[in-house]
């Protein structure tokens, strides 16, 4: 029986006329788990904010019909709106850390819809709060119910966010890229909640993603979206191992795939040697005492060979940024010492370690100087190359943003480009000077899966031309997995796991590898039985 | 479209000023100090625009004389307050450390007096002209420029094109003023618009007080101090340099948005 069904949807943006979902038809049946896929820019969002009847300004429904539960939202005013959402339909955000208002209660937010829409009392809601807290497993729900939203990782703040929306029990639940901001093991526990919950209460689930690995493991049906028009629609299987359009097939196949290793150069001594390196953050200084301190990475023993790509991985908080910004000499460490070249840098300004090392930042948008042109930027690092006469800079330059793929793009800003674009530029950056190091932080983890494709096939071919070493930080095993010759596992600032990469994937040893690999993501190619929300 | 209007009005409203300032510098319908006791107190008509003062004197030649004195004294004062508290701000807030404590501890206690009293007690020191107008008046608004500088720049310096530049291998020193120092110039355009404004009534409180540009000589804030008597039997003693003022200020507004926006690459094709 069809709870949702969407019909031409066209929705435009009110300015121009210009369409951003066109002729969108769907449905979604009672307690059916569907699966909307697209890259940014595919409408996706703005087609789910539709049904909801909150569409960001500037953007507005001009054609089709969406019947949701019986009612058909061309009818409905804005008050009786206000009545369905809530009851009938609940939405859960992609940002946890701003999602939540930080000046209320956990339990006031939760109860708002509850007193709102049932008229339920204090001591009747409270309850049922608890109730619904204690079954998104937070450990301690009294506590919670009276601790404010700081107080929490974005991982618990999800599963408020889940609890306080399926506290009303809503007959659709749209989740808008759920996920996306949180790490593999909890990215896991999270959507298995969501999905447990929306089974007990016969919910329908609209998961908004640009994960393939997730629309596998949870999905019945999948829709995919590119530039506002449906591309394809079918079960996840179909859509996922015969997909019958170009795009989906494309989709499909950027899922990173294990590539051959690079032999690393045998004998002689490492580029980079790390021995018990330890980094610690001073705790808050309060009014007699200091509070003890937090040890972010603690006693870290690594090498890196030239030319080779070691891959750290672990979830949120295991050091592994932290690790990285230590090797790179850009917070000071608390103990242990770093070798380059078989020279000791830990202590002492080494220009030249600082000259042949570099960084690639995950969050394109941030790391890139909004004032500066495309060709200053990638120019900067060149400052510091000795004799380098202008126009052979330049040329440098050109020569660098061809290999790239943005030749030509050296007059434009930052803010022209797109997220990719952008990432390219920051990996030409770090690597006109021709750097022996290289430390790429998840540099591909705020793109587009086609874009991560690229960008990840660029920084191979790359690495393979100009021979720099790299540690590759990141929490996605599947890119890890193309990429990597060695991978290291970090947990709580320790190294658990490390081995070549066949042997970390294939073999894995300690039980957090083992549970990190559980928790990816994966499309299971092989076509054994993917785990399924329900039926 | 709107962006463009504002611009245009904007520009017509300072083109005015320069016009009349430099005009002012050179030629004027009346002599701006000459006293003609018979014609003291007349109301705009055909041969005085805009009226006569106590004294008879000529109030348009006076308001010509005066924009050249008023403008020249709030620009330079907005450019000394802006440029010296871009730098401490910019030191403090990048720096941090004992820098920033010193720099803020003292700041803060200039801030907490009020900004005109601070301008009458260098005022007194310095004495009563323009260079010491400008200098008082400069002084007395670093503080506000510092703190929305240092605010600005604690948000900036952690921004990852600042560390990016930090592994480059530049100097903290290049990175603060290549990186840092041209991302936070937006607020403080805004707050220098408005500056502006505040240092044109401040000129005129410290004229009114006695301290500021000493008569005959006339600014639009001691013609607007010495008009404070005769507001109910000579209106347009006070509207003229008051409307001056307001114009002025909106102008220097509606401009100083619009050059903000030009100024910065991602507002450039708004």
């Amino acid at each position: 029986m069809t709870l949702l069904s969407v019909e031409n949807l066209r929705i435009e943006v009110s300015a121009s006329t210009a369409a951003i979902v066109e002729d969108l038809s769907f449905a979604v049946d009672r307690g059916e788990f569907l699966a909307i896929v697209g890259e940014s820019g595919s409408g996706k969002t703005a087609a789910a904010r539709a049904v909801l009847g909150l569409l960001p300004p500037g953007l507005r429904t001009a054609g089709g019909r969406i019947v949701l539960d019986g009612i058909d939202l061309a009818n409905v005013s804005a008050r009786q709106m206000r009545t369905l959402r809530g009851p009938i339909v609940g939405m859960v955000f992609q940002e946890p850390m701003v999602s939540l208002n930080p000046a209320i209660s956990v339990g006031a937010q939760m109860a708002e819809g509850l007193g709102l829409h049932e008229g339920l009392g204090n001591r009747e809601s409270r309850r049922r709060c608890l109730d619904m807290l204690a079954r998104v497993q937070i450990r301690d729900p009294e506590r919670t119910f009276d601790a404010y939203p700081h107080e929490f990782s974005g991982g618990m703040r999800q599963r408020i966010m889940l609890a306080s929306v399926m506290l009303l029990k809503p007959k659709l639940l749209i989740a808008d890229e759920p996920t996306t901001a949180l790490d593999t093991l909890t990215q896991r526990e999270v959507l298995d909640l969501m999905v447990g919950l929306a089974r007990d209460h016969g919910t329908s689930v609209m998961l908004i993603t640009h994960n393939l690995g997730l629309v596998s493991r949870y999905a019945q049906r999948a829709l995919v979206l590119r530039q506002g028009k449906m591309v394809e629609t079918g079960t996840t299987r179909q859509i996922l191992f015969s997909p019958r359009e170009a795009y989906t097939k494309r989709l499909v196949e950027a899922l990173p795939r294990r590539g051959a290793t690079t032999k690393a150069r045998q004998g002689g001594e490492p580029l980079v040697s790390v021995r018990g390196l330890k980094v610690g953050f001073a705790g808050r200084q309060r009014l007699f005492r200091r509070d003890n301190g937090v040890s972010a990475v603690n006693g870290v023993d690594l090498d890196i060979a030239m030319g080779e790509t070691v891959a750290v991985v672990g979830g949120s908080g295991s050091g592994k940024t932290t690790l990285g910004r230590a090797m790179l000499r850009l917070i000071p460490t608390s103990g242990g010492e770093i070798r380059f070249r078989g020279r000791d840098v830990t202590a002492t300004i080494d220009r030249d370690f600082r000259l042949a090392s570099q960084l690639v930042f995950q969050d394109p948008y941030s790391s890139l100087d909004p004032r500066m042109r495309v060709g200053e930027i990638v120019a900067e690092p060149l400052r510091h190359v000795p004799q380098l006469t202008t126009t052979e800079r330049d040329r440098r330059v050109d020569t660098m943003l061809e290999e790239v793929g943005l030749a030509g793009l050296a007059a434009r800003w930052p803010h022209e480009l797109s997220g990719g674009q952008r990432q390219r530029i920051a990996i030409a950056r770090a690597i006109v000077r021709e750097p022996a190091f290289v430390v790429a932080d998840e540099p591909v983890s705020a793109l587009d899966m086609t874009i991560q494709a690229q960008v990840l096939k660029l920084f191979e071919r790359l690495q393979a031309q100009y021979g720099f070493a790299c540690l590759f930080i990141s929490h996605d095993l599947a890119a890890v997995e193309q990429v990597a010759d060695r991978v290291v596992v970090m947990q709580g600032g320790r190294i658990v796991e490390q081995g070549s990469r066949d042997d970390v994937f294939d073999r894995p040893r300690h039980d957090y590898t083992k549970a990190l690999l559980a928790a990816a993501p994966v499309l299971d190619f092989a076509g054994a039985t993917a785990e399924r929300a329900s039926g | 479209m709107r962006m463009r209007a504002n611009t245009a009005i904007g520009g017509t409203l300072i083109a005015l000023l320069l016009g009349a300032a430099l005009t002012g510098a050179f030629w004027t319908p009346f002599d701006p100090l000459r006293i003609n006791l018979r014609a003291r107190l007349q109301a705009p008509s055909s041969l005085h625009w805009f009226g006569t003062d106590e004294f008879g004197r000529d109030v348009l030649s006076r308001i010509m004389v005066g924009a050249s004195a008023s403008v020249v004294i709030a620009l330079i004062t907005v450019l000394l307050a802006v440029t010296a508290g871009m730098v401490i701000g910019c030191a403090a807030g990048y720096i941090r450390g004992w820098v920033d404590r010193i720099i803020m501890a003292i700041n803060d206690a200039l801030l907490a007096f009020p900004g005109i009293l601070l301008a009458l007690a260098v005022m007194i020191v310095v004495g009563a002209n323009k260079a010491g107008l400008i200098l008082a008046l400069g002084l007395a608004y670093i503080p506000s420029v510092v703190r929305v500088v240092r605010g600005t720049v604690l948000s900036i310096r952690e921004k990852e094109y600042v560390e990016a530049s930090r592994v480059i291998g530049n100097s903290e020193a290049y990175s603060m003023f290549r990186h840092v120092m041209p991302n936070a110039i937006a607020p403080v355009a805004v707050l220098a618009t408005s500056m502006f404004g505040w240092v044109l009534l401040a000129e005129s409180a410290l004229s009114f007080l006695g301290l500021g540009v000493p008569p005959p000589a006339p600014t639009w804030g001691n013609m607007l101090a010495a008009s404070r008597p005769f507001m109910e039997t000579a209106a347009w003693l006070s509207i003229a340099p008051g409307l001056c003022i307001a114009l002025t200020l909106l102008g220097i507004n509606l401009l100083g948005d619009s050059l903000r926006d030009r100024l910065d690459p991602r507002m450039a094709h708004g």
